[in-house]
């Protein structure tokens, strides 16, 4: 049994969607929790096409019928979690007719979800950014969590909660400890104990102990002045990030901007200093995928010009300001830094990665690594906590003058900001301009026939696309992607974040379309 | 009687519901395949893997036939020589197996067949050329020869069967027989979204990669092993470079999470790093807004001492970056080093949100 919430799969993650249809022609079951009815609906014993950001009260009702007809896994909840009187105590809150109200979905099919789900074991919850991004994004893993709880399936192979990373290396930039609270492997910066660890490694006399920003405070920043100089390694951040406009500003009134990267971009017209990198298979080193596997990356070919591998780069600059590194290639980053200070990753080396790669955590260098966590419904801190949660709407939603959703994602052929899938010969004669799609029923009302050109506008921008009418879209849904420059959904896109995470809410924004002529 | 089996005449054993090729594999015994497909329910369309079963009138596939207790296999006698022969014999008149002008030349099993079982000519008359479809190339990934299909079916059962994209089928019949897209379109027409497992498992040249033309042999590239550059399933690729180029990618067989799939991106979109566009020489921007090149050590020293004096005038958290979720561990590693340890920051983050 496989459920999918919010996740394009055989868009986003092609690859993987090909074990789920596999699994779904060998027998099992498939529920897609979508507001659109992406592919992998075809394969779907049930669709069920909640409204956008309607998930945590879609969740609470599915669990609120689990609770009421006693279908929880009591044992499960009993032995190996903490929380339920509060959960019960909410999700009361939300009977299948409520959480109907607010998901656009039959109580009747939320009843079916409940019962679906308890009559298989385990099962197994994927989802991906239609789930994180979201103002309430955190809530709604913590809704997947919770539901998984009750259902008694964390802990075991083909149960669980699967995030799948929408890129390469979200996983690994992470895991390196790129973020504003932890060093590599997690361990807290405001940690005395950590940073004397990393004061010793890194021979230097004092780390910084205070969280730093996310990124949209950085952002923020720089025009309040709060941010003076701001590096972008490898960001495409004026077509990725949303409200356009604005985010330009942002970088514009960075008094000292340096850019790195493989190709010029919309980001470096911005930039002081652009520093040439080396690409993808033009040296060594490794990535971490969404399965927390760590993966080695090798040479075919040598970057063009003067281009350098990004970790030397660092390691000039950090010699330039008085401190000498030791590690002279990805193989002694990893090997004699990285593995040697996160726990989790100390018995990963290269020599041990020549194949398949190793999944964290790996403590010893005789560890086969773990492919499923929290075994057995033993969670890292104890018990696993379920949380009450309360519904909240989308930060923006569709009124008399934006009277549409607009919903952002991926789509099959590219990548991003199609910096690299635009320079590969062939891509873009399958997949050549953005569309924005819509429902029959909303081109009907507007008169708008299949591949004509509208305007798209919300309180933040404007953009003319060619309109797409497919019945992939419910009525009152407009879904756009952030692929081509000029019809980029992010000129609409609203930026307001999770106040955790500050993970932007692409998914739902207010606007409304109109016929050009 | 336990699960033992005869394999030319040595007692073998088998796992209940075993095919023959299997457990003759496990023996130590190989029986050549072309429509074999792993994964697949197996077809036995072609019969190369024919084998002689005692009592049985006549020869069995032995990718489709189970292994009985007691069961005596002979996989290399003289009948089964001369059969295999003669179906190689006919594949080669099919169609038209000229090797010098084929792309799978060095890497086709009909070939490799045509040879062991030592074919020096042509047994049979060619397939008119007028009754062969035309070449489909249309599309801007896969050149579909159909004077080199043999219709094993493994590029079908892989569309359906692994990837499940449906989007090829069997159509017509006899001698019109032809693989085909919903209505005989070309791929790009159709239901085909370019995973390109079809071309992966063609056993022969008539799928093959319209990128890779004439870029290199078989045996003329190095295979290197890596991770694609795109989602993070983290799929496994074999990267075939010659003279320090990629020609062409194909999936890493087996390998973990994969199992020998990918998808159009990491297929097809490689060759972005030998665009004209790459960054090749650090840029500095100009006071009127243009930007020139600049050596490293300029443009090093550059940002080193404008950090510095940012650092000295408003403190180390007024400096910030952002790491890139694209590119390596180790790059990432590096990043958050030079801002913790260096500038003496944690405003270090990265785009996990997009
Ligand atoms: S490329 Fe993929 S989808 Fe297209 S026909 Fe081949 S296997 Fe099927
Ligand atoms: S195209 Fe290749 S895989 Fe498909 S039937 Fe023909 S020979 Fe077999
Ligand atoms: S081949 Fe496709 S599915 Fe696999 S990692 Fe690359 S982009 Fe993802
Ligand atoms: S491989 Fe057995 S019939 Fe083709």
């Amino acid at each position: 049994m496989i459920l999918m919430v919010g996740t394009n799969m055989s868009e986003a993650h092609p690859v993987a969607s090909t074990f789920v249809k596999d699994a779904v022609l060998g027998g099992a079951q498939l529920i897609v929790v979508d507001p659109r009815r992406t592919d992998m609906v075809d394969f779907a014993q049930l669709h069920v096409p909640i409204k956008v950001g309607s998930d945590v009260a879609f969740i609470n009702g599915v669990m609120n019928v689990l609770i009421t007809e006693k279908l929880y896994d009591k044992k499960y909840v009993e032995s190996c979690t903490v929380g339920f009187e509060d959960l019960k105590k909410k999700v009361m809150e939300y009977p299948p007719e409520r959480a109907a109200e607010i998901s656009g979905v039959s109580a009747d099919t939320i009843r079916e979800v409940a019962h679906r789900l308890a009559s298989v074991k385990p099962a197994m919850l994927m989802y991906t950014l239609g789930i994180t991004e979201h103002t309430c994004g955190v809530n709604n893993v913590m809704s997947c969590a919770n539901l998984q709880m009750l259902l008694g399936n964390v802990g075991f192979e083909c149960g669980g909660v699967n995030p799948l990373r929408g890129q390469n290396n979200v996983q690994g930039a992470c895991d390196m400890g790129a973020l504003p609270n932890v060093f590599p492997g997690y361990q807290r910066v405001d940690n005395a104990q950590a940073r004397e660890k990393f004061m010793k490694a890194w021979n230097v006399q004092s780390l910084p102990e205070k969280p730093g920003m996310m990124m949209p405070t950085m952002m923020k920043n720089l025009t309040t002045g709060k941010v003076k100089a701001f590096y972008v390694f490898g960001e495409n951040l004026a077509n990725t990030e949303p409200d356009i406009h604005h985010v330009e500003q942002e970088l514009q009134s960075a008094e000292f901007l340096v850019c790195q990267d493989i190709f010029p971009t919309e980001t470096t017209r911005f930039a002081h200093v652009i520093l040439p990198a080396a690409a993808w298979s033009e040296n060594d080193g490794t990535f971490s995928s969404s399965e927390r596997r760590v993966n080695r990356v090798r040479t075919a070919s040598v970057p063009p010009g003067d281009a350098k591998p990004n970790w030397w780069i660092f390691k000039e600059i950090a010699k330039r300001m008085g401190h000498k590194w030791e590690s002279n290639s990805a193989q002694e980053i990893w090997d004699n830094e990285v593995s040697v200070l996160a726990p989790s990753l100390a018995g990963i080396q290269y020599a041990r990665l020549e194949n398949d790669g190793i999944q964290w955590p790996a403590p010893s260098k005789d560890h086969p690594g773990t492919p499923t966590l929290h075994k057995d419904g033993k969670f890292t801190c104890g018990l696993g906590v379920l949380k009450a949660i309360d519904w909240t709407p989308p930060a923006e939603v569709p009124d008399k003058e934006y009277p549409m959703v607009l919903s952002t994602g991926r789509r099959l052929y590219h990548y991003h900001t199609r910096t690299q899938t635009g320079r590969s010969q062939g891509i873009n004669d399958l997949l050549g301009e953005e569309t924005a799609d819509i429902s029959p029923a909303d081109a009907q009302a507007h008169g708008i026939s299949d591949g004509e050109i509208i305007a798209v506008k919300s309180r933040r921008g404007e953009v003319k696309v060619k309109a797409r009418v497919t019945n992939q879209v419910p009525e009152g849904l407009v879904w756009m992607a952030f692929h081509f420059r000029e019809a980029c959904a992010n000129w609409l896109t609203n930026p307001v974040y999770d106040p955790v995470t500050q993970t932007a809410e692409y998914k739902a924004c207010a606007v409304r379309i109109n016929r050009l002529t | 009687m336990s699960d033992t089996f005869f394999l030319n005449g040595k007692e073998k054993p088998f796992k209940p519901g075993q095919m023959i090729l299997d457990a003759a594999r496990n023996g130590g015994i190989e029986i050549p395949t072309l429509c074999y497909l792993k994964g697949a329910a197996a077809t036995g369309a072609c019969r190369v893997c024919c084998v002689e079963v005692k009592g049985a009138r006549s020869l069995m596939a032995s990718c489709s036939t189970p292994v009985t207790a007691g069961m005596e296999v002979f996989t290399e006698t003289e009948l089964v020589h001369r059969s295999r022969k003669m179906i190689v014999e006919f594949m080669l008149a099919s169609g038209r197996h000229n090797c010098l002008m084929c792309e799978a030349n060095g890497n086709c099993r009909l070939q490799d067949l045509a040879y062991y079982y030592k074919i020096t000519k042509l047994q049979f008359p060619e397939k008119e050329i007028s009754d062969i479809y035309p070449t489909e190339d249309e599309n801007p990934f896969i050149v579909r020869d159909f004077s080199r299909c043999i219709l094993c079916g493994r590029c079908v059962q892989a569309c359906n069967e692994l990837v499940v994209n449906r989007a090829i089928s069997q159509g017509y019949r006899g001698a019109e027989s032809k693989i085909v897209t919903g209505g005989d379109l070309p791929y790009h027409e159709s239901e085909c979204v370019f995973c390109g497992q079809c071309v992966e498992v063609c056993p022969v040249g008539a799928l093959m990669e319209k990128k890779a033309k004439g870029l290199g042999r078989p045996w003329e590239v190095k295979k290197i092993r890596t991770t694609c550059p795109y989602c993070g399933v983290g799929c496994q690729q074999w990267l075939h470079v010659k003279d320090g180029k990629i020609v062409k990618v194909t999936a890493v067989e087996d390998a973990e999470p994969n199992k020998g799939r990918l998808c159009v991106k990491g297929r097809f979109a490689y060759d972005f790093i030998y665009s004209e566009d790459r960054l090749k020489t650090p840029l500095i921007r100009k006071k009127n807004g243009e930007f020139r090149e600049a050596s490293w050590d300029e443009a090093l020293d550059l940002v080193a001492s404008k950090f510095k004096e940012i650092i000295k005038k408003d403190g180390p958290d007024s400096i910030a970056g952002v790491s890139c979720a694209r590119s390596i561990n180790e790059d990432s590693y590096q990043m958050q080093k030079l801002f913790r340890a260096v500038i003496g920051t944690n405003n270090i983050d990265h785009c996990a949100r997009t």
